[in-house]
């Protein structure tokens, strides 16, 4: 009973820090001790969301086409990579430090190069949204393969496991917790990647919603689709979590018992 | 030394470095049919290198290993091995686990799984088939990890240390259920242990390994007969053996 209750409180107490820092903004923008032009109430960015609600929800649908091709993209080629570099030495001393320098580069910087050689349409979009996510999952798959007993890896040679076969049985199932939590970085990182990329040149999406409504002072809009950025990366690391528990059962088993 | 002709192993004059460093000198041991042969040295004598020798995972520097007639030196899936960490996989439940070797010698998964099921109660793990090796305890785990051993064997089988992460009073237990169970399969074993009561307990023949190199000094061979009354380890030839042992061990 306690402890039921003890997970209540757990879970509450990040809902009251919320609800609190909304009743300061509120009383901040109710007393206008900012003008409200500068900082809407909830309440005024609570109506921009719903009278907004069909149109973000388009160009939200165009940014998660670009967030999901991008990530999908981003982890076959993190796999491939990852798993030739974890087979062969030689190409994880040459590829690794090049990986780590590439993380160096801005963003911003380099959003607008992918735009001039690419183009205004999706393809830039999900080329940045490939290099920020690539990397995550990379690292977290090296970690796993990384991870691997050695004593497993032996125990199925002397039953005479051949390499491929260790690798399927052994070296992914270990890596999978690790690229679960590369992929979880990496689903919001995705959606960030794409708005930034719908910043500095596009049609459609939310970062292109979100210089529109900059443009043209409209504070409320800003923070509504602030506010749904929020809300879809939140919704895709969740779906993260959930697919993480139905490929991989035995960790709830394990939980249980303790 | 008496190799007999009804030896399923023979290791002829193994030597192994590694660095520069010679770890094993000129070792030689056979395992007869049936027979439970121990191998008791203290740690870093090189029992460990000895038996990834025998179970093909390292090429010896010099010698040879024979399995029924065959040289199977530097050749492993011959002779299965169970590591001192029962090592059985967390993703996997206790049947597919056991399964795990008839599968990668080419079973279909089905065959496989019920090839091991038919052993569970055998090795009493009735009801554990679903289980993850995670909700078992250390003393099923271990059981688990033999059957998967046996079910990997073809008759032969080493095993480094197998109960010596268990408690006092599960080791005993277990010691019991081992000595049962392998009186009703085949299986020709040699253990790795550093536990003297042990070794006599379960052992037809013990090797003493000593030095630096680690060479075979001493063989030993237990004549109580098996299966061994319950006080065995009270008795005065208990006693004698162990007295034995301590003297050549040092």
């Amino acid at each position: 009973m306690t402890k039921k209750l003890q997970s209540i409180t757990e879970k509450i107490s990040p809902a009251l820090a919320l609800v609190a820092i909304a009743a300061v903004w509120a009383a901040i923008s109710g007393f206008e001790l900012v003008p409200s032009y500068m900082l809407p109430s909830p309440v005024s960015v609570a109506r921009a969301f719903v009278e907004d609600f069909p149109l973000l929800m388009e160009h939200a649908a165009t940014t998660l086409t670009e967030a999901g091709i991008g990530l999908a993209i981003g982890i076959i080629l993190a796999f491939i990579t990852a798993s030739l570099m974890d087979r062969f030495k030689l190409l994880y001393n040459a590829v690794y430090p090049l990986m780590i320098i590439t993380q160096t580069i801005p963003t911003v910087a380099i959003a607008p190069i992918l735009i001039m050689w690419m183009g205004f349409d999706m393809a830039p979009k999900i080329a940045l949204i490939v290099l920020t996510t690539f990397f995550p999952i990379t690292v977290g798959l090296l970690d796993g393969y990384a991870s691997v007993d050695a004593d497993a890896v032996s125990l199925l040679r002397s039953m005479g496991a051949g390499r491929l076969r260790i690798f399927f049985t052994v070296k992914i199932p270990s890596a999978l917790s690790h690229f679960f939590a590369g992929l979880k970085i990496s689903a919001s990182y995705a959606i960030v990647g794409g708005v930034i990329a719908e910043w500095l040149g596009g049609f459609e999406g939310l970062g292109v919603y979100m210089t529109r409504v900059r443009k043209a002072y409209q504070f409320d809009k800003m923070f509504a689709v602030i506010l749904l950025i929020i809300i879809i990366s939140l919704l895709l690391m969740l779906a993260v979590s959930l697919i993480r528990k139905a490929v991989m059962p035995w960790e709830r088993k394990g939980v249980l018992k303790k | 030394m008496n190799i007999s002709a009804d030896s399923v192993l023979i290791a002829e004059n193994i030597s192994k470095s590694f660095d520069g460093n010679r770890i094993i000198d000129n070792v030689s041991i056979y395992l007869k049919k049936g027979e439970i042969v121990s191998l008791l040295g203290q740690s870093g004598v090189g029992k460990s290198t000895l038996f990834n020798v025998l179970s093909g995972l390292y090429m010896p520097d010099s010698g040879k290993v024979l399995s029924n007639g065959d040289d199977i030196t530097g050749k492993p899936g011959k002779i299965s091995y169970m590591l001192q960490k029962d090592l059985l996989l967390p993703y996997k439940n206790v049947l597919d686990n056991t399964a795990l070797p008839l599968i990668i010698k080419g079973e279909k998964k089905k065959v496989a799984r019920e090839k091991a099921s038919a052993l569970f109660d055998k090795f009493g793990l009735g009801g554990c088939e679903k289980k993850y090796p995670s909700q078992l305890s250390g003393g099923m785990r271990q059981r688990a990890a033999l059957l998967r051993t046996y079910l990997s064997s073809q008759g032969i089988a080493l095993l480094d240390e197998p109960f010596s992460a268990l408690d006092t009073l599960t080791k005993s237990a277990m010691h019991k259920w081992y000595l049962d169970v392998m009186s009703e399969i085949e299986l020709a074993t040699v253990f790795i242990t550093h536990d003297i009561d042990e070794a006599i307990l379960l052992s037809d023949r013990i090797y003493i390994m000593t030095g630096k190199p680690g060479q075979i000094t001493t063989e030993i061979e237990i004549k109580e007969k098996k299966p061994r009354k319950e006080n065995f380890n009270l008795t005065e030839e208990f006693l004698n053996y162990k007295r034995m042992i301590v003297e050549k061990l040092l």
